[in-house]
């Protein structure tokens, strides 16, 4: 399948496209253009490349997790390691990449959304780098919730604005950023976090991410000595996963599978899966699945991971799902925890419970397949700033 | 010729300007709205809007926010508020159009939404989140059923997305005064009168100038550019102020009147 996505309006089939007031529409086009001439920059390009490797890490190595693998008794399981990140999550490969692009377009602030903190220190991270005012908006439920992220983003200077609004969580947090952006669109640049949003939002943080999946197919035939038989990831807005799955979709016996976050169990309705449980629809700038009731307003999202917590999904994922290349699949948040458990003890890799819905998911699917199988999983982040939550979650109290 | 192209050419004959003020549909009840709306058409309200509120309002500013929660907290929704249209519809005959997003449009139905719209007396659709370019399949649907779908330009649009808007618009076109979202506004902005004239260079149809004008003197100002002028945010505070109030209709009413007088004849 030759990957040429997304069309010229930025649709990847039904899905995508740009559906914001009228007052981005202009402004887009130029992101648009300069995202595509600075691609076409060598020296931008190298810049980016450089600090890829210098300053993030790169690449990460893929790691066989031979007690894990032999824990679940049965397919062998390979983790991608995005937890070795600078910043702590796979968060950075995009940020460095619009921050870049911002100041190229001599942007002089830079504004984003988070849920759980992570998009918003590595927002934080970046304009240190670059010298850029950062404002990061987050739903005042959520900094309730991550008062060492937001204390981290005021370390690295950046303003953190609590949100209010709506259910005070990561949707309102982008729905304000979406505010000022209209507000301030001449000095601002937006730094969404995620494979959403309007065109080109979808297509550029893909790109930035896609380093993920290129290391991992090329570290996999070295390793295993050919490709895997399914690669896993995590799905809140799909970034890490878009950026895992995008190098394999040309290879058609590669099961490509999105585990979703299924909070108490899809029959509960308190779940974040919007491919496995939501409807099509528009929100954010983009056509693609998402949390709706009947008339059509969003619901709430619920997920243990902070970071999952979101009623919409990318737009390309919403595509491939349809086209039958990417599958869905939903783990609870107590397979979650037991996920998280499970890599912590027999691996001493502590995950984010984001990617712990992924190790979660691998350690049941490598139980029904042999040990010739190989599986490789997304482990996207890193799993200190959840402490707390799997703290609550398992009913222990700490301080 | 539709019914919001006969107001605009009645307007024009007299020399007079279109006022459009703006309700949250729900809020405080659909009862009071419906009791507004007759109010809004009584005291010189040419057009009247619409909102039908939505979770995600990306572009409202605090206070039409606060409106749309609560109307979705007592139970507002599009086909509720289109029952409300077949109420009015009984009362009076001031066009009406809905301001909604593109979401609860797509969750009725494109097709659906364009028949019962039209059969209930709605005569146009402002739609903020949906730009010409995204608008086909809507407007395969809606320009049949003549329902009038009415497309914003803002201070961010180059000539060349004013020409294609001010083409594809029907009735008027929606001038976004100012880059922002929805909300009062101490001073108009500088530049109105520039984008007005630029938009007058490519379109000869009716403009009308929304965000950002909540008074009187502003709407005098705007008045003497542009063809009608909408007044939401100070229209929904007022109403979020009053809505315990006896008084709630009648205050209301009056501050449109007020509203309309610098732009009714003078002479």
């Amino acid at each position: 399948m030759k990957v040429t996505l997304p069309d010229a309006r930025g649709h990847f089939g039904r899905f995508g496209g740009r559906f914001v007031p009228e007052t981005l529409m202009a402004p887009l086009d130029e992101l648009e253009a300069a995202y595509r001439s600075a691609r076409r920059d060598r020296t931008w390009e190298a810049r980016f490349r450089e600090l890829l490797r210098s300053y993030a890490g790169r690449p990460t190595p893929l790691y066989f997790a031979a007690r894990l693998t032999e824990h679940a008794g049965g397919a062998r399981i390979f983790l991608k390691r995005e937890d070795l990140c600078h910043t702590g999550a796979h968060k950075i490969n995009n940020v460095l990449g619009q921050g870049l692009l911002a100041a190229r377009m001599g942007k002089t602030r830079i504004i984003a959304e988070t849920g759980a903190g992570q998009h918003g220190v590595a927002t934080a991270t970046a304009a240190a780098l670059l010298g850029l005012e950062c404002e990061v908006y987050m739903g005042a439920e959520d900094v309730e919730r991550q008062k060492p992220n937001v204390f981290r983003m005021k370390l690295l200077g950046a303003r953190v604005t609590p949100v209010q609004s709506g259910s005070r969580t990561l949707k309102d947090a982008v729905n304000e950023a979406l505010r000022d952006w209209v507000t301030n669109i001449r000095t601002t640049y937006y730094c969404l976090g995620s494979a959403m949003g309007p065109h080109p939002y979808p297509m550029m943080v893909r790109d930035f991410h896609t380093v993920i999946g290129k290391e991992a197919r090329a570290q996999a035939r070295r390793l295993i000595g050919r490709l895997p038989d399914a690669v896993v990831a995590c799905v809140g807005g799909g970034s890490n996963a878009i950026g895992l799955f995008h190098a394999f979709i040309g290879d058609r016996r590669v099961r490509l599978v999105g585990v979703e976050p299924g909070g108490h169990g899809l029959a509960s309705g308190k779940h974040g899966a919007s491919v496995s449980g939501g409807a099509v629809g528009v929100l954010h700038g983009t056509m693609s699945y998402l949390l709706q009731n009947d008339d059509g307003q969003v619901t709430e999202a619920h997920s243990i991971s902070a970071g999952l917590d979101y009623p919409g999904v990318g737009p390309e994922h919403a595509y491939y799902y349809d086209a039958g290349r990417f599958e869905f699949e939903a783990i609870t948040d107590e397979e979650a925890l037991e996920g998280f458990q499970a890599l912590t003890r027999l691996e001493g890799l502590m995950p984010a419970l984001e990617s712990a819905h992924a190790i979660a998911y691998a350690m049941r699917v490598a139980k029904t397949l042999p040990k010739s199988k190989a599986i490789v999983v997304g482990l996207s982040g890193r799993g200190d700033k959840d402490v707390h939550v799997v703290a609550k979650g398992l009913g222990i109290p700490i301080e | 010729m539709s019914r919001l192209e006969s107001v605009f050419t009645r307007l024009r004959a007299a020399g007079e300007r279109a006022l459009m003020p703006y309700f949250t549909a729900g809020d405080p009840s659909l009862e009071l709205t419906r009791r507004l709306v007759i109010e809004a058409a009584r005291r010189g309200a040419d057009v009247v809007e619409l909102g039908v509120p939505f979770s995600d309002p990306i572009a409202d500013g605090p206070v039409i926010q606060r409106a749309s929660g609560r109307a979705l907290a007592n139970g507002a929704s599009l086909r509720r508020v289109l029952e409300t249209v077949t109420e009015l519809r009984r009362e009076i005959d001031t066009p009406l159009v809905l301001m909604t997003y593109y979401n609860p449009i797509l969750a009725f139905g494109l097709e659906a939404f364009a028949e019962t719209a039209t059969k209930v007396g709605v005569d146009g659709v402002i739609v903020p989140d949906l730009p010409p370019e995204e608008a086909g399949p809507f407007a395969a649907e809606a320009e049949p059923a003549g329902l009038d779908l009415i497309y914003l330009v803002a201070p961010t649009s180059t000539t060349a997305r004013m020409r294609m808007i001010a083409r594809r618009t029907r009735g008027f076109v929606y001038v976004v005064s100012l880059t922002g979202v929805t909300g009062e506004r101490q001073e108009l902005p500088k530049d109105l009168a520039d984008q007005i004239r630029k938009l007058r260079a490519v379109t000869t149809k009716p403009l009308c100038v929304g965000f950002g004008v909540g008074r009187p003197e502003q709407a005098a100002t705007v008045g003497a550019l542009a063809d009608g002028v909408i007044v939401g945010s100070a229209i929904v505070r007022l109403v979020e102020e009053r809505a315990a109030s006896p008084t709630l209709v009648r205050d209301v009413g009056d501050f449109i009147a007020a509203l309309k007088e610098p732009l009714r004849t003078k002479r």
